[in-house]
Formats: C-alpha cells, sequence, structure tokens
C-alpha cells in the first residue's frame, strides 16, 4: 500500500512542496490575527459593529474554499494560479473566525479587572495591550488553534486548480494511481497540523504562565 | 470584473445551461442528492453516540478528541484514498462525506448534553424522571442549539466537499466547476461556484430557520455554535485567585 522507498527517491520534491504548504497556511494565519485583533476590539466596543461584524463573519466562512479560490482571482483581478489567491482566501477565514473569539474573549474579561487597571491609571490603549489582550490570550490561543489546524488541511484544496504545497502529491498520485504518493501527501498534511497544533498549545502555556496557577493553590 | 460579471451573467441566462443532464436543475438535485444521504446517516449515528457519552459523562475526551484531529485531515485526502481503494462511484463518495459530517456532529450533540445545568438535570432525577426520560426530555432539548450548530457544521462541511467530489470522478455542482476548470473558461468555473456558495448559504439559512422553529424559547439567548465552531474550551480561564500577597494598588499616577 505504501511504498517507503518513495519518500527518499521523492525529497527533492517533498521538501519544497512542504515549506510552501506551511507558508500557504501559516501567513494568513499571521495576517488574519493582525486584521482580527483590532476588528474584535471593536465588535466588543459597540453594539453596531458587532451586529455587522459578526453576521459578516459567519456568512464568509459559510463559503467553501474552493468556491473562494475560484471566485477571488475574478474580484482581485489575479491569475487563477496565483498563490496570492490562497493567501487571501484562507486570511478571510481566520478573520472570520478570530474576530468572533477576540470580541468574546475580551466580553469575557472581568468588569472588576478593568475597572482597577483604569484606577491604577492604565489608559485605554495601555489598559488593552497590558490587561485586556494578556487576560483574552486563551480564547485567542483557542481560535488560532482552530484557524491553524483548518488552514493547513484546506492548503491542499488549492491543488485542485493547480495551486502547490503537499495537496499536489494528492491529485497527482490520484492521476496516477500512485497510492503512496496520496497517503504521502495526507499524512504529512496530519502530522504538520499536529505539530503546530502542539507548538501552539506550548506557546499557549508560555505566554499565559498564570493560567491554571490558581485552580493548583487551591 | 465588470466584463467577467456580465459574462457569468450571461451563462446564466444561456437556457442551454439549463437543461439536460448538465444542466443547473440536474447538477443541483445531484448535489443534494450525494449530501443528503451522509448527513442523515451521520445524523443516526453521531447524536446517540454523542448523546450517551454526555449523559454518562464517560469517553468526553475522546469525543473532543476525534473532532479536533478530523479537522487536521484533508477532505481531498479522504476522498482519493476511498475512491482509489474502492471504485469510481457514489459509494465511497458517501463513506467520505459520511466521516466527515460524523465529527462535528459528535462534538455538537456530546458538548449541548454535558452543557446542560446541572441543577436542570438534577430537578429532573429529583421529580422522578428515569434516565431515559432525562435524556429525551430534558437534556437533548436544552442541547439542542449546539446541536444544531454541530448540524449546520456538518452540513457547510458535506456540501462543500460534494464539490470536490467531482475531482474524483461524480457529478453534481463540482462537476461544472471542473468541466470549465479542464478548458481554461473562467466564466464556467465562476458560475459553478457562485452556484455552489448559494447552495451552502442556502442550506446554512434553512439550518437556521429550522434552529429558530424547534429550539425552545428559554433557550433563545445561548450561543449556537458556527461552523467549525471550537470544540476547545471556548470559555476564558478563571482569573487567579487573588493571593494575600497582593500588593496595594497605586492610588495616584500622574
Amino acid at each position: 500500500m505504501i511504498d517507503w522507498s518513495w519518500f527518499p527517491t521523492n525529497a527533492e520534491r517533498l521538501v519544497p512542496a512542504l515549506g510552501a504548504h506551511l507558508l500557504l497556511a501559516l501567513l494568513p494565519v499571521v495576517i488574519g490575527l493582525i486584521v482580527a485583533i483590532p476588528l474584535g476590539w471593536v465588535a466588543n466596543r459597540s453594539r453596531p459593529a458587532r451586529a455587522v461584524l459578526v453576521p459578516v463573519a459567519g456568512l464568509l466562512y459559510t463559503i467553501p474554499s474552493l468556491v473562494l479560490f475560484i471566485l477571488l482571482p475574478g474580484i482581485l483581478g489575479t491569475q487563477i494560479l496565483d498563490p496570492v489567491n490562497v493567501v487571501v482566501a484562507l486570511s478571510v477565514y481566520t478573520v472570520a473566525l478570530l474576530v468572533r473569539s477576540v470580541a468574546d474573549a475580551l466580553a469575557a474579561v472581568p468588569g472588576m479587572v478593568v475597572a482597577a487597571a483604569t484606577a491604577m491609571g492604565y489608559r485605554p490603549a495601555r489598559r488593552f495591550a497590558q490587561v485586556e489582550l494578556p487576560l483574552s490570550l486563551p480564547v485567542l490561543i483557542a481560535g488560532l488553534r482552530v484557524a491553524t489546524v483548518t488552514n493547513i488541511s484546506l492548503v491542499s484544496v488549492g491543488a485542485l486548480i493547480g495551486i502547490g504545497g503537499l495537496g499536489y502529491f494528492i491529485t497527482d498520485g490520484f492521476g496516477r494511481g500512485n497510492t503512496t504518493s496520496i497517503f504521502a501527501g495526507v499524512i504529512l498534511i496530519v502530522v504538520l497540523a499536529l505539530v503546530f497544533d502542539a507548538l501552539l498549545v506550548l506557546i499557549g502555556r508560555l505566554v499565559t504562565p498564570w493560567v491554571g496557577v490558581g485552580r493548583k493553590a487551591r | 470584473m465588470g466584463a467577467l460579471l456580465a459574462d457569468v451573467a450571461a451563462w446564466f441566462g444561456d437556457s442551454a445551461n439549463w437543461t439536460g443532464a448538465a444542466g443547473v436543475p440536474n447538477r443541483v438535485l445531484e448535489h443534494l442528492q450525494y449530501s443528503i444521504v451522509p448527513i442523515l446517516l451521520a445524523l443516526l449515528i453521531a447524536v446517540p453516540i454523542g448523546a450517551a457519552v454526555g449523559h454518562s459523562g464517560r469517553g468526553g475526551f475522546l469525543v473532543v478528541g476525534v473532532a479536533n484531529g478530523m479537522r487536521s485531515l484533508p477532505e481531498l485526502g479522504v476522498l482519493t484514498i476511498l475512491v482509489t481503494f474502492m471504485s469510481v462511484g457514489l459509494l465511497p463518495v458517501t463513506i467520505a462525506l459520511l466521516i466527515l459530517a460524523i465529527p462535528p456532529l459528535l462534538a455538537g450533540t456530546y458538548a449541548g448534553v454535558s452543557n446542560v445545568d446541572r441543577a436542570v438535570v438534577d430537578a429532573a432525577r429529583g421529580m422522578g424522571m428515569t434516565e431515559p426520560e432525562i435524556l429525551t426530555k430534558v437534556e437533548l432539548p436544552n442541547a439542542l442549539p449546539l446541536i444544531i450548530g454541530g448540524l449546520r457544521t456538518a452540513t457547510l462541511q458535506v456540501i462543500a466537499t460534494a464539490a470536490i467530489a467531482a475531482f474524483v470522478g461524480v457529478d453534481g455542482l463540482g462537476r461544472i466547476l471542473f468541466s470549465g476548470l479542464a478548458v481554461r473558461d473562467y466564466t464556467r468555473m465562476a458560475a459553478g461556484a457562485l452556484l455552489i456558495a448559494v447552495l451552502a448559504l442556502l442550506a446554512d439559512a434553512a439550518l437556521a430557520a429550522l434552529q429558530r422553529l424547534i429550539v425552545s424559547p428559554g433557550l433563545r439567548t445561548s450561543t449556537s455554535s458556527r461552523r467549525r465552531a471550537v470544540v476547545a474550551p471556548a470559555q476564558p480561564e478563571q482569573l487567579p485567585q487573588s493571593r494575600s500577597t497582593t500588593p496595594e494598588p497605586e492610588l495616584a499616577r500622574s
């Protein structure tokens, strides 16, 4: 079923595809995070903004990835084979997912804490950066984990329209009846997703050292 | 973009695209046919298991783990592997769609049932309800928002993947898109993509309406989970309790 000798002979193709796959999946996570934090902040602050942003995010998340990969060239004026389409599409999904996470996380910061920070003289901008955002990190990281794993899996759909990454080994393997190639693509994608998920859990523990401390102390 | 819109509008206006086996109505029917069977099967399988796990509280970590792990599995991979090992046809596609539809439904049902307020369950038990009665009359109705949330996620996943299934040899709306791709006809690809998007949006809207109809008004305020809802705990972690050594707050800061 799996011909293990295929891997070393195809390493020259596998390694660049792995790199391309990661770039196509993770760049949108970074872009999405940068865009979603201010949007989530606005959605948390203003009720009308939330009433627009959250349903729009839900609507965008409803559109299948293949559809977005194909419609974006028409909207952006890019070539159909341009990897930018995949980056933009996955960034849109990441923003759609994270806006809600950020808004909910900020809303869940206890009012007392915000009031205490205000009383200590924190101005809104500094209070947001040093108090509210750090306290919403656990929820934000939960959202980032979902976005990262989903993106790593979704990049493979791009292979259907000829955009690189590990999905190529699935479509090419299917075309040639080479099951090893299909499994290589699938297994590497799943392993990448699990590795980056674990990495985010680890980062989460490092950046929120206070989580769980109170529980253990009691 | 204007020219493209005109082209796509012309495609939809061409009556040749609306008749016969390759016409839009037939492709929509095929797509629905591919999608409905796995969704119904997934409901039959996932809801009882999720409810049992949620009610008993045993095996919850397994359900959440499987649901989260499945997210990393590329749908294209599931389809190609099943078709390669079985044959081109509806059966491997149905199985692939079923595999993708089960985790969100399972996670939604489990989360819904296990998150029902314990006081409510205790009250039901105190009133003399048997365990099956508690599950069907108290826990499942209370879990409906999350179950339907899982159903919406599963439905979107199935409709999207059924479109990809055209790559492995079945028809449906994906066929319009891939036949356009094969001859580099962007207008046809865009038309196929739009049809798939519209079908997904309509299906989601229909399920949202169903949710409004059958969920008890008493549960209206609870948030329904969206597509691919975060199965990992969405609640913010508790803040650490302030310790006795908390420094005096600075009162004035200029």
